[in-house]
């Protein structure tokens, strides 16, 4: 008889008895069974803790601390406790590892090394709250030359646009399914997406007849699966995103577990109740660029050449020369997600090793199409992992038209990036389909928090352009001679095209 | 019946459907498309259920993509993936088709005289009342109902000038059926797929298809006298041992 390779505890859970009213939240509010309420005393299991603060945000007397438990093993430069414990887990279980949310080694965010300018003297800055500041952005097609009839006032455009978005901020919500988040998540951003005139992505899971009220605020997803895909779900949009691939897990597809497909999710995907909802790693019928301009322009044909369409892709080694296929292949935007993007579930081997950084991605993908003299043909839309408003400044100076924000949305929510997403057990009611659990997220509130943060960062986005003494993002957007980079080497710097500090 | 010709000889692809869209806004439900020659997504995204189009010649990739309702008969062969992600309608194509015939279609009927390339019926799938159908008259390709998710995939093999299935069938397979005249070895099982017995109802399933093929392509198949295979998933979570948490 075998004995499993024992992995100690995490994390300590200790209620204070002389603090402690015995009124029982922590076990009614803790969804992994943490807590359990005794005659005289609480109980805990600490060995089921994920450190999602639910508890601890609902006891009212402040009695429950968590803390990391450490020095459990041997010090070792090479073999560190993550390693040692991965190999007891898999050699328990034969398994490849699942994790959530994004990666989660320590690369260093090349933002962090990254500075923006400001004006002295020479060049006056700017008071937002005073002046005008514009953020508005239109994502799409830009034609190369503009043709007009007439002349003084009464001119008239002779070159037929391409459909745009308006976004009044270069923020958007990133695309999170109806399955990987529950509804109650999806109508947070939707709600916040509309009022602040911007958008949500429905992500690969279709789009839910209680979204329908916001659709000209909703990008739907065409991914591998086709999940939810019918001519109704196209036409409700205010543009489509053929997702070719993820940040978090570059070159493999999706799996919705068939616990998580319940009524709801099934009748929304447009899949029986239980089935597994698997998303093939490629897209079948996309085996080249040629390929993707023939799936681009099918979905512009189903829908009559109105909206916009964009092409998703994970940033990986040659993400700028895929970028001008993407130019190529009739597509209006290119959305470039990061390693450091954000998952309901990836395998932890890919998550944490496959990909590349997203500023260097922006920098090279924006260098290649200016390059080739198409960069009007394609925004380029960023996300991964961006952790506040100089992340996606800074993000826009080195060429982005626009960012996605996901785990920084699910943040505003409530969620405390315990990344266990897959187990749908979220206590905060994000990232699960238990109707218990999702009465808990309020969309009201939850649009407020969104909107809230998204208002929060298009200010402070504001302030950093005006101390640029920049009035437009128009102006920032590429101007990377607004950067400069802080103890980078100079092949990164020569990627990213900025100096050095004190240059 | 408003009825209507076009002669789309010359005509690209956006015309040609802009023509269709007109003519289908305009009370017109049958609609005759002559010289047609490597246009492709004609009548993509067409959603009026009564329309019907004959597509003389050869239409391009993508015929038939995320339409909702029209039935749509092509007279020559068609490219790679006529009815990709259809919602409901009927496809009926005389000759042979490329790759990814019926990728990812939910609902309607696909029928092939002739023989079919690669990843035929990949990841077709069913929801509810919406159960989408694949009749092959000739052979198909490897990869035959990947990553199948519903709905049924009959290969006939008629005058069959080279293995009927090749390998990989239903490899990834989750939902639906594939029915194949004739024996299939061991290896030519896919991940995930397996035998199941031919019993009495699979017989009518099949039978109805037949008869509706017959009808279509002028044949007399007859269902009795056929050894059909049946093909399913061995369950409908065939990836779920597969993961370990993260600790």
């Amino acid at each position: 008889m075998s004995v499993a390779n024992y992995i100690p505890n995490k994390y300590d859970v200790v209620v204070d008895p002389s603090r402690c009213r015995m009124c029982g939240r922590c076990e009614e509010n803790c969804s992994y069974g943490v807590f359990r309420k005794e005659q005289d005393r609480i109980v805990t299991f600490p060995s089921n803790c994920v450190v999602c603060h639910r508890c601890i945000s609902f006891c009212p007397a402040d009695a429950i601390t968590i803390r990391e438990r450490t020095a459990t093993y041997r010090h070792h430069p090479h073999w560190d406790e993550e390693s040692r414990e991965d190999i007891y887990n898999q050699a328990n279980t034969g398994r490849v590892i699942l994790g959530g949310m994004g990666n989660a080694r320590s690369y260093p965010p090349i933002f962090d090394r990254l500075l923006l300018d400001a004006c002295q003297i020479t060049n006056p800055s700017i008071d937002p709250l005073r002046e005008p500041m514009e953020t508005r952005v239109y994502l799409g097609k830009k034609p190369a030359t503009v043709e007009i009839t007439g002349s003084g006032r009464d001119v008239e455009l002779k070159t037929s646009l391409s459909p745009n978005l308006k976004l009044e901020t270069p923020i958007m919500v990133a695309h999170m399914s109806y399955g990987a988040v529950s509804l109650a998540a999806q109508k947070s951003f939707a709600m916040a997406a509309q009022r602040l005139g911007t958008y949500m992505g429905t992500g690969e899971g279709g789009t839910h007849p209680d979204l329908l009220a916001y659709k000209d605020n909703i990008i739907v997803q065409v991914a591998s699966g086709r999940f939810g895909v019918s001519p109704d779900y196209l036409a409700n949009s205010a543009a489509i995103e053929i997702k070719a691939g993820q940040g978090a897990k570059p070159g493999i597809g999706g799996h919705l577990p068939g616990e998580k497909v319940d009524a709801e999710v099934s009748r929304t995907r447009m899949i029986p109740v239980g089935s597994d909802a698997i998303s093939p790693a490629p897209h079948h019928d996309i085996y080249s660029i040629e390929d993707l301009a023939q799936l681009v322009r099918a979905l512009k044909e189903a829908t009559d050449w109105k909206k916009p369409v964009f092409v998703k892709i994970a940033a990986v080694h040659n993400a700028a020369a895929i970028a001008a296929g993407i130019a190529r292949a009739d597509a209006d935007g290119v959305v470039i997600d990061g390693f450091k993007g954000g998952t309901g579930a990836a395998p932890k081997v890919l998550r944490d090793h496959v990909g590349i950084p997203i500023e260097a991605a922006i920098a090279s993908v924006d260098a290649k199409l200016r390059n080739q003299g198409i960069r009007n043909e394609v925004s380029i839309i960023a996300s991964g992992g961006f952790r506040n408003s100089a992340d996606l400044t800074k993000a826009i100076a080195l060429g982005a038209d626009a960012v996605y924000i996901g785990t920084a949305a699910l943040i505003a929510l409530g969620c405390r990036v315990c990344g266990k997403c897959y187990m749908g057990m979220c206590p905060w009611g994000i990232a699960t389909q238990t109707p218990r659990l999702v009465s808990r997220l309020d969309p009201i509130e939850g649009a407020q928090k969104v909107a809230n943060l998204i208002t929060a960062w298009t200010h402070e986005l504001q302030e950093l352009m005006g101390a640029a003494g920049i009035n437009s993002i128009e102006s920032l957007r590429g101007n990377r001679d607004r950067l400069r980079g802080y103890l980078l080497d100079e092949n990164i710097l020569e990627v990213l095209d900025v100096k050095t500090v004190g240059a | 019946m408003n009825e209507r010709t076009i002669d789309v000889k010359n005509l690209d692809y956006r015309e040609l459907n802009r023509t269709i869209r007109e003519a289908v806004a305009g009370g017109v439900r049958s609609i005759t498309l002559n010289n047609v020659l490597g246009q492709r997504f004609i009548a993509d995204g067409i959603t009026a259920k009564d329309l019907s189009i004959t597509v003389n010649g050869v239409p391009g990739g993508d015929l038939g993509a995320f339409m909702d309702g029209p039935s749509i008969r092509v007279n020559g062969n068609a490219d790679h993936a006529p009815g990709n992600t259809m919602t409901s309608g009927t496809i009926i194509i005389d000759g042979d088709a490329g790759d990814c015939v019926g990728h990812s279609m939910r609902g309607g009927t696909i029928m092939v005289r002739g023989n079919v390339g690669y990843r035929v019926g990949i990841h077709m799938k069913q929801y509810r009342e919406q159960y989408p159908k694949i009749v092959i008259g000739g052979y198909a390709r490897s990869f035959l109902g990947e990553y199948m998710a519903g709905g049924i995939i009959l290969i006939l093999g008629l005058d069959a000038t080279e293995a009927i299935v090749q390998d990989y069938v239903g490899t990834g397979i989750h939902g639906g059926t594939i029915y194949i005249a004739g024996e299939l070895e061991d290896h030519q099982l896919g991940v995930a797929a397996v035998r199941k017995d031919f019993t009495e109802d699979d017989l009518q399933v099949v039978t109805g298809l037949i008869t509706q093929f017959n009808a279509q392509f002028g044949t007399d198949v007859d269902p009795a006298a056929i050894t059909f295979t049946k093909i399913q998933p061995m369950s409908a979570r065939p990836f779920s041992g597969l993961y370990t948490t993260e600790r």
